[in-house]
């Protein structure tokens, strides 16, 4: 492993252990700050995979992210905790159902308009459930006790704890992060590296695409999914805010700025996104224009994103 | 002779009012290499296409290994058993030569749907791919990153993929295109060496390769057959040496 | 329905479908021979709803407002080509949408800063300010009427260019080539910026003209733009005939949509796509 992806590597694993040791110094509004920004960390990576990894630029992935929070929501009875199991499958199952037929109609595309119908049918998620009343409207609903893992009347963690939360979370994360790197070398893996390189050829050579690319969208959807019932749980409150293009966007924003196609990058990506948005937040209340103005530029000059900084090079 | 492992009746295909081939029929064999010769725009390329699977014909049939392949998409023809190398250099220009290779033995899996253990570990894959270089004599370059490879060995590059899915019909669309003297040596070499074990169709332009290569020759213009036979009589023939040698003189 | 209503709702969708036709249009059209993804064209619309509210108040004449404002919209995209686009041309479409998404927020930032973020309406002007009676209870505003017209008068222009200009050849043709292009004597970088230029005057006029009818609100550019993208792939990027015919389509399916099937209403125009996506993926009048 050449010098330069090492120093990387440590950095990575100095900020896991950093990250491992938070909750024991700091405060609790920090350690729900942190748990946030892991989760759009594992929001980030499950759309790497497709932008990154794949060369599918969707700019509604924001959906099955959604449905997934929506679904925990239509889950978790009003006083009481919805079982981690049940409704984990059921916002999973959502996630992956909505991806597959989204998939099989917007994987007929590619290139720009690929890019418009995600966004299209991100939107009309968006609507469908801002325009329904039975779930929450506008103003969407909230979702009362977080869900809690009970076997034999033992709990071994309880969610509505922060810092039980931030290592659930912190321990998904690292799950998700390591499911892709295991993914990239896998052979599907290098299917959807091929894919992205040039398509053509890899149909030619007698590959199926867009069966991997389906399967690729669904697996993005679930990891989305994930994400989604964690920010539910996390925050207790879901609205269509969760499945508007802003969300879509935000996170397109982090995967390319952190740096696509590497499993690190999103992560970065995310914290230092959330990070910005923190600091021009103290500063402004106009902080989107400050926002918009950073993004403009780190576009014009530092097109690789973030991660470029340490040059780590994609093993061919 | 034994089954043809290419066949196709009156192939035929139009773009709007322009008929690009019509009515091609021929063969190729095993072990046997037939060469395509034509003026440009006389639907050489789009023969291929159609072959290939990339397009669909408008009329005719095709028969591929004895299995009928007419409108096939792409990715099945490929199953089938056949390769097929680009005119203009098709391969992963940010990959290594052994990965290009590898992804390419790596389409003959029967499922890539794999997600556990790494595909570098997968051994039967990574000798394909080096059979494929070493046919190719691309071995020591099999680290480097196709992009930085000169432009005859990218060249070499597309046949050895086609190589690595272990095809046993070989359509190749000018594998010379672009090459120097001493690079066309070394393909056309290639190409014998390959010949026996495949059955080839050769579209080129270089005649010196074509007819040190070629058993069988059809000469296309405008779309349909000129000619077609052994290259001494194609050679021969009074048509074809007013219609296409004589002119380009090659 | 009652044919009075059948009549209203053909009306109101046209008028609708021609508004979408001008914001898609320059839309197609930057795509077609920019080869950029353009997420800002909505904030066009937006400035130009903003620019009719105030320059309507400062010069007290609508008509005024819509000539200054097509002024300093043309202006406005040919400063932002200058500044930003030109470097987009030969990139990657991921950083295009990113960058013009980046340019969405600090329109919105800015719009906020300039004119708060107060619902604002405008006057429909003097001149057109009445209604035709249609039956006893029913009357259609003129206004809208003019729109339409307007709108109509912007798309046969278009039309003449597409079809009786050299440029016009080459959009139909689909394939925009720059070499091409300075080999006839084409300035690119002039026609670069001013077809950008054009797509922002389309698609502020576009706002302008909406204003008196459907008020001048944050988030109105979102709107619209999202629907603006799904008119372009129904009718084919870089087709303008495409976006005409889809622009109409989706103007009449949504109003009728709002009638018909209240609840679903705003999912209408997804499902259309949907539909047009299983037939033909490349949109109506797109390339394969």
């Amino acid at each position: 492993m050449d010098r330069q992806a090492r120093s990387l590597q440590l950095l990575l694993l100095a900020g896991l252990l950093a990250l491992a040791a938070f909750p024991l110094v700091g405060e609790k509004f920090y350690i729900q700050f942190i748990t946030k920004v892991m989760v759009m960390a594992m929001f980030a990576m499950s759309l790497d995979l497709l932008v990154g990894y794949t060369g599918l630029v969707s700019l509604g992935h924001a959906l099955p992210f959604g449905l997934a929070a929506y679904a925990l929501m239509l889950v978790t009875p009003e006083t009481q905790a919805a079982g981690i199991w049940w409704s984990l499958a059921a916002s999973l199952g959502i996630a992956a159902a909505a991806s597959l037929v989204v998939g099989l109609l917007v994987l007929r595309t590619s290139g720009i308009y690929f890019i418009m119908v995600t966004l299209a049918f991100g939107q009309m998620a968006y609507y469908y459930v801002h325009d329904s009343s039975h779930l929450g409207g506008s103003d969407g609903k909230y979702i009362y006790v977080r869900p809690a893992l009970e076997l034999l009347g033992w709990k071994p963690f309880d969610l509505e704890n922060s810092t039980h939360f931030y290592y659930f979370a912190l321990a998904l994360m690292v799950f998700v992060y390591a499911t892709l790197r295991v993914l990239l070398a896998s052979p599907f893996g290098r299917v959807l590296a091929g894919i992205k390189e040039n398509e053509h050829r890899m149909r030619m050579l007698g590959f199926a695409t867009f069966r991997y690319k389906l399967a690729c969208f669904v697996l993005a959807g679930m990891l989305a999914g994930l994400a989604g019932w964690l920010a539910a749980a996390h925050d207790g409150l879901v609205n269509p805010e969760m499945l508007s293009w802003h969300q879509s966007g935000q996170l397109l924003m982090m995967v390319i700025l952190g740096g696509m196609g590497t499993p690190a990058g999103p992560i970065v990506g995310a914290v230092a996104l959330k990070a910005l948005e923190l600091v021009f937040q103290g500063w402004t209340k106009h902080w989107q224009l400050l926002l918009g103005a950073f993004i403009v530029l780190s576009v014009l000059f530092v097109p690789r994103g973030l991660t470029q900084l340490f040059a780590w090079r994609r093993r061919g | 002779m034994a089954e043809p492992l290419l066949r196709t009746e009156n192939l035929r295909r139009d773009f709007g009012g322009l008929t690009a081939v019509a009515s091609v029929s021929l063969e190729c064999h095993a072990g046997r290499v037939h060469a395509v010769i034509g003026p440009n725009g006389a639907g050489k390329t789009t023969l291929i296409n159609l072959l290939s699977g990339e397009l669909a014909p408008s009329a005719g049939r095709i028969e591929i290994l004895g299995r009928e392949a007419t409108g096939l998409p792409a990715h099945r023809v490929s199953q089938l058993g056949v390769g097929r190398s680009f005119q203009r250099t098709n391969i992963f220009m940010s990959f290594t030569a052994f990965e290009n290779c590898r992804l390419a033995a790596q389409s003959r899996l029967p499922s890539s749907m794999r997600f556990l253990r790494p595909a570098a570990r997968y051994r039967e894959l990574n000798e394909a791919a080096e059979r494929a270089l070493d046919l190719c004599d691309l071995g020591s370059q099999k680290s480097s990153i196709a992009a930085a490879l000169s432009h005859g060995e990218r060249r070499q590059l597309e046949v050895a993929m086609t190589l690595a899915t272990r095809p046993r019909l070989l359509l190749l669309d000018e594998p010379l295109a672009g090459m120097g003297a001493e690079e066309s040596a070394r393909m056309v070499e290639l190409l014998r060496k390959l010949a026996p074990g495949h059955g080839m169709l050769l579209v080129e332009h270089d005649m010196d390769a074509v007819f040190a290569l070629a058993d069988t020759l059809t000469v296309m213009v405008d779309g349909a057959v000129l000619a077609s036979g052994s290259p001494a009589a194609v050679r021969a023939n009074a048509e074809v040496q007013k219609a296409y040698l004589g002119e380009t003189g090659d | 329905m009652d044919p009075v209503i059948f009549l209203i709702q053909v009306l109101n969708g046209v008028q609708y479908g021609l508004l979408l036709f001008l914001v898609a249009s320059g839309l197609t059209l930057i795509f077609g021979i920019l080869g950029i993804i353009n997420l800002a064209h909505g904030s066009f619309y937006m400035v130009g709803a903003y620019l009719a509210f105030s320059l309507t108040e400062r010069l007290g004449s609508f008509w005024l407002a819509l000539a200054a404002g097509v002024v300093l919209a043309v202006l406005l995209g040919m400063a932002l080509e200058w500044l930003v686009m030109r470097f987009l041309y030969q990139r990657d479409h991921l950083y295009q949408v990113l960058l013009t998404y980046g340019l969405i927020l600090i329109f919105e930032e800015l719009r906020s800063l300039v004119w708060g973020d107060d619902v604002h309406g405008v006057q429909v002007p003097q001149l057109l300010d009445f209604s035709i009676p249609l039956t006893d209870t029913l009357s259609y505003q003129v206004y809208r009427l003019a729109m339409s017209a307007i709108c109509l008068a912007i798309a046969a222009g278009m039309y003449w260019l597409i079809q009786k200009t050299r440029l016009g050849m080459m959009i139909r043709a689909g394939s925009f080539n720059r070499d091409m292009a300075q080999s006839l004597g084409i300035d690119i970088a002039l026609l670069y910026r001013a077809v950008f230029a054009l797509g922002v005057a389309l698609a502020a006029l576009a706002g302008m003209l909406a204003a008196p009818v459907s008020s001048v609100f944050p988030g109105m550019g979102n709107q619209v733009l999202i629907i603006s993208f799904v008119v372009v792939v129904i009718g084919g990027i870089g087709s303008v005939k495409g976006a005409f015919v889809a622009a109409i389509l989706i103007g009449l399916a949504d109003t009728f949509g709002k009638v018909l099937v209240p609840q679903i209403a705003a999912m209408v125009v997804y499902l259309l796509m949907a539909a047009v996506l299983l037939w033909r993926p490349q949109g109506i009048f797109g390339r394969a």
